[in-house]
Parts: C-alpha cells; sequence; structure tokens
C-alpha cells in the first residue's frame, strides 16, 4: 500500500493537492500519537505530586502494613493504606464472586444458545447496563440497596462491602460479557462443526471445543472485569459506609482506595503531604490498572494472532 | 485426536440423558443473562416510581432553592451540557485524527502497538485518576483553576478511546476497493479519505460521537476538582467559570444534603439516566439504521 502510493508520487506535480496531503499526514500522526501523549502525561502529572511525597515522606513499611490512614492528624499524621488496600480488594472479590458466573454464563448463552432477535435485544439490553452511570450506581447502593440489606439481613447498617459488591459486580459484568462473548465468536466454526459433526450436542461442543478453545480470551474478559472494578471510584465511595477497617464479614463497612482520593481531594491544600499522599494512591492505582490491561492485551493479542492462522 | 474425540462423543450424542442435560444448561444459562439485566429494568422501574412525580417543568427549568432541598435541577443541566460540549470540541478532532491514522496510515509496527496500548489504557485507568491528572494538568500546571475548560479537557482525554475505537471501526468497515478505485483516479491520499472514506463513514462516526455524549455526560469523578460547583448560584458564562453538574449535583444531593424529601434525589437520577439513557438508545438506533442501509 504504501510502495504503490509512493511511485505514484514521482509523477504528481507538487502541487496544492501534494502539500495538502503532507499537512494532513503530520496532523493525523499527532492524533495518531497523542493517546501515547496523553497516557504518558497521565503519569508524569500524578508522579510529579506524588513521587515528591514518596521520596520525602513516604514509608514503604507504613505504607502497606499499616491501618492508620490519619492524614489530617497535626501532631502525627500517619499513611498506612493497607486497610484501603484490603478495603478495595474485598470489594473487588466479592464484586467477581457475583459477576463471573454471571457474566460468562450470559456470554456463552448470548454467543451460543441465542439466535437471532434474541439475540440482538440481550445485546443490546447489556450494553444498557453499561450506560448507567456509576453515581446513579452509587445512588442506587446508597438508597435501595442499603435499606433492603439492612431489611433482610437485619444488621444495623447496609452501606458494606456486600452493597458496594454486589454493586460493583452488576457494573463490571457488562465489559465481561462483551469481552468473553467476542473471545467465543473468535473459536473458529470449524472447530464447532467438526465436533458436531462427531454427534455431540451443543452444550458438550461448548464445554469440549468452545471454552477450551476460547480459554484465554475469558481469561482477558475477567482481568479486564476486575480492572473496572478496582478503579471505580463512585460506588464504592457511595456504598461501602467508607469507614477505614479491615472486615471480618461482608457487613462490615470498608474504605477503598478511589474513594479516598474523592472524599479527600477537595479538603487538602495544594502542595501539602495529604494532597500528594493522595496522589501516591493514584500512582498505585494507575500502575495496577495499568499492569492488568497490559496483561489482558498481551492474552488478547496473541488470540488474534491464533485466529488468524486459523481462518486464514 | 480421532481416538480422544470418539471417546469424547462417539455414541453418546443425541441420546435422552444428554438432550436432558442440554435443555437444563440452556434454560440455566438463559435465566443467568435475565438475571444479569433484570437490574436495569428494575433500576428504570424504580427511579421512575419514585423520581417521576418530582419531574415538571418547573423542576427543569428552576435553580435549587432552600439550600437544595427544593426547586429544581435548571443550573445542573445547563452546566453538564456546557461540560459535554466543550468536551466534544476537545475530543473529537483529535479522536477522529488519531483513528484515521490508525485506520489509514499506520504500518503495523512498535509505534501501532503501543497507541494501541495507549488507547486500551487511557479507557482502562481508574477516572479518580483521571481526575487527579485534570487537577494537576489542567488546574494546577497550565493554570486553568477549577473550571469547565479543566474539566471538559479531563473528561475529553478520558472519554478519547470511545471516539477513536468507533471512527476506527467505521472507517475500516469501508470496503477497500473504494479506496483502490479512487488511488487508480491519481487522488492523494487524503481527498481519498475526504472524498470516499469519510463520507460513507460519517454514520458510524456519529455514533460513536453519540456514545461519548452519553459517556461524558454521566461521569462524575473526574470533573469534581476540576470544574463541577457543589451549589452555584448563576450560570456559567464562559468557559473558565466553574459550574454545576448533574452527575455531581445526584451525589451531592443523595449524601450531602440530608434533609432533602426524599422523591429529589429520585428524580435527579431519573433525569440523568434518562438523558444517557436516550443517547444510547439514538446511537444503537443509528448503528441499526445504517447497517440495514449498507449496500456492500
Amino acid at each position: 500500500m504504501n510502495q504503490a502510493l509512493d511511485r505514484s508520487r514521482d509523477f504528481d506535480h507538487r502541487g496544492r493537492a501534494w502539500y495538502l496531503d503532507r499537512a494532513v499526514t503530520v496532523f493525523v500522526f499527532i492524533g495518531g500519537t497523542s493517546a501515547i501523549l496523553f497516557i504518558g502525561g497521565i503519569f508524569v502529572f500524578i508522579a510529579r505530586e506524588g513521587l515528591g511525597f514518596v521520596f520525602s515522606e513516604f514509608d514503604a513499611g507504613e505504607f502497606f502494613g499499616s491501618i492508620a490512614w490519619r492524614p489530617t492528624s497535626v501532631l502525627d499524621a500517619t499513611y498506612g493504606a493497607l486497610a484501603l488496600i484490603v478495603g478495595t480488594a474485598s470489594i473487588t472479590g466479592l464484586a467477581m464472586v457475583v459477576s463471573i458466573p454471571f457474566s460468562l454464563a450470559a456470554a456463552i448463552f448470548i454467543g451460543e444458545f441465542a439466535r437471532g432477535r434474541v439475540r440482538e435485544l440481550l445485546k443490546v439490553l447489556v450494553e444498557l447496563l453499561a450506560a448507567i452511570p456509576s453515581v446513579v450506581w452509587g445512588f442506587i447502593g446508597f438508597s435501595i440497596m442499603n435499606s433492603l440489606i439492612i431489611d433482610i439481613f437485619e444488621v444495623p447498617i447496609g452501606l458494606n462491602v456486600l452493597n458496594a459488591g454486589v454493586i460493583l459486580g452488576l457494573m463490571a459484568a457488562p465489559i465481561m460479557t462483551t469481552i468473553a462473548e467476542d473471545a467465543l465468536k473468535a473459536v473458529p466454526d470449524g472447530y464447532r462443526e467438526a465436533a458436531e459433526a462427531l454427534g455431540a450436542t451443543r452444550w458438550q461442543v461448548i464445554r469440549k471445543v468452545v471454552i477450551p478453545a476460547a480459554k484465554n480470551g475469558l481469561v482477558a474478559a475477567v482481568l479486564l472485569g476486575v480492572g473496572r472494578g478496582f478503579g471505580e471510584t463512585m460506588v464504592v465511595l457511595m456504598a461501602s459506609g467508607h469507614s477505614i477497617n479491615i472486615p471480618d464479614s461482608v457487613f462490615d463497612s470498608v474504605r477503598a482506595l478511589t474513594a479516598t482520593i474523592a472524599a479527600e481531594l477537595g479538603e487538602t491544600a495544594v502542595g501539602s503531604d495529604h494532597f500528594r499522599a493522595l496522589f501516591t494512591l493514584g500512582i498505585l492505582l494507575f500502575l495496577v490498572t495499568f499492569a492488568i490491561n497490559l496483561t489482558a492485551d498481551t492474552i488478547m493479542r496473541g488470540i488474534r494472532r491464533k485466529g488468524q492462522r486459523a481462518n486464514p | 485426536m480421532t481416538s480422544a474425540s470418539e471417546q469424547l462423543f462417539a455414541g453418546t450424542s443425541l441420546n435422552a440423558r444428554d438432550r436432558r442435560v442440554e435443555w437444563l444448561v440452556r434454560n440455566l444459562l438463559g435465566l443467568m443473562t435475565a438475571l444479569l439485566i433484570l437490574p436495569v429494568v428494575i433500576i428504570m422501574t424504580l427511579l421512575v416510581v419514585r423520581g417521576g412525580p418530582v419531574i415538571s417543568w418547573e423542576f427543569l427549568t428552576t435553580a435549587p432553592v432552600d439550600g437544595m432541598t427544593a426547586g429544581g435541577i435548571f443550573p445542573a443541566l445547563v452546566g453538564t451540557v456546557w461540560l459535554v460540549a466543550v468536551a466534544l470540541v476537545a475530543s473529537v478532532p483529535v479522536g477522529v485524527a488519531a483513528a484515521v491514522y490508525l485506520s489509514e496510515y499506520a504500518p503495523d509496527n512498535w509505534l501501532t502497538r503501543a497507541i494501541n496500548l495507549a488507547i486500551i489504557n487511557l479507557a482502562g485507568v481508574p477516572s479518580i485518576v483521571h481526575a487527579l491528572f485534570g487537577v494537576g494538568a489542567f488546574v494546577l500546571f497550565f493554570r486553568f483553576g477549577t473550571s469547565i475548560l479543566a474539566a471538559s479537557l479531563t473528561l475529553a482525554v478520558m472519554t478519547l478511546p470511545v471516539v477513536i475505537v468507533s471512527t476506527r471501526e467505521a472507517l475500516q468497515a469501508v470496503p477497500r476497493a473504494f479506496r483502490e478505485a479512487c488511488w487508480n483516479m491519481g487522488a492523494t491520499r487524503w481527498q481519498t479519505i475526504r472524498r470516499i472514506v469519510l463520507p460513507n463513514a460519517v454514520s458510524g462516526i456519529l455514533t460513536g460521537v453519540i456514545l461519548e455524549v452519553s459517556r461524558t455526560s454521566g461521569e462524575t469523578a473526574p470533573i469534581m476538582f476540576t470544574g463541577a460547583a457543589f451549589f452555584l448560584p448563576f450560570l456559567p458564562q464562559g468557559v473558565l467559570d466553574q459550574t454545576m453538574a448533574m452527575s455531581l449535583h445526584l451525589f451531592v444531593i443523595a449524601t450531602q444534603v440530608p434533609d432533602a424529601p426524599d422523591a429529589l434525589p429520585f428524580g435527579v437520577a431519573l433525569v440523568l439516566i434518562s438523558m444517557v439513557l436516550a443517547m444510547n438508545a439514538l446511537s444503537i438506533g443509528f448503528r441499526v439504521y445504517v447497517r440495514g442501509r449498507k449496500k456492500w
């Protein structure tokens, strides 16, 4: 494609069209590389504030080992993020327990069983599920789920791991469903036909052929779901109870990394230790989600390559 | 391979037991899918039932009064329109340029892979990290202060992947033969893109833009510290003013205003979700319409 065009240019008059073409090439190249610029910019600007804290006040033992997040204490401010990390992990963990079985079931049903209009309708509904803004989910947790949990389980407070975990599970489900369905779709039809020709029922085909072949893609889908849950802010701010705590049960309130930033950033002085400590939490969030996305992408790129080989 | 397959399937095929299992699995999976989708229906019903009575023309066109325990949502609606509009102005040109580069120019090399990876990460980075970026870059470094400009640029960076990915798909759906025919007439690459590729992809691009509007209008965390205010008695006059916004207004009414009547946040949530879902439905409908009209 490039070569053909380069040769044709030799015959051109280098008129207005040619220069315009060059200018556009430069313009779209800048646009294309802007994504790299932005993701780099995000890291630079967060690190600019956060690394100053890491190199001065930061104490890794305290940060990862202490649950005392007391940034506003005048005499003895401590920055122990352990409870926040555990809070995020417990909510995300419960969300995945809720979300993974349902998302994979939905992906298999939509991808392999549903046909025609039913399938189109289900896909649209999953898309609508994905469209509900996180603040609305948070509000649902804060108002409806809260009283529901209090009534059903007879606990004093309904803003807890269970509440945030279930809501987060519902939020993470659409992305997992969509990507898992893509992974199933990427399995060549020839595999299915071969198994069917041997007399397998559709479920046998799915269980013995399609799922093993799509395994990596399903793992990537789950990873992206984890990433989504891990980084969600408004839901965990509104539905988790937001109290620093190592939870014993799903009925305990916890506080998450993202929610801590959201709750405290507005009340800190720019450039203070507290302000920079919040950016340090941001670095942690950035690095973890970056690692998750990178892993998921590596897995999916492997699949795409394999798919090309199987479907020449 | 053959023998293994025989063990797995041969002879066991369509007997009664397998059919029962098949029926069971099918219905179980269907049930789980329904359970996953059920919350959308329940949430919408609840919001309509509990928030519906609040909504009136007055609710949509007046400002909140009495410490936000009464009155309407007009400044928040206007603010959301401002934020979305400025974010679109910033992100659509960049996003379309990026998509044109990736679809029409980019060779298969490390740079393209890096761009794709960056896009995936832009979409995957937590919204609160985007907020920190917005504070660090636009509010402090570029000295826009907490303003519509800073908030919208933060939103623009965050939703850039939506525009890029949907535009790239739309461009790649244009058959290669269209381009080749045009090149053979002696057109430059840009002439081909402008006259042939973009016109054929414009509806797909529009679908992505609508989707971005939907995403942008619901975001809360990125605008909390970059330009959205809890309460402002006046409307924004320009991009350097702060503004109220629907999403943050819902958060504030629900969690920070204890005296607000119960129905009020439901009303705000209903308006917000109606905006978002209407945009989404429009985008889906548009996509179906375009697919039906395509002749190649």
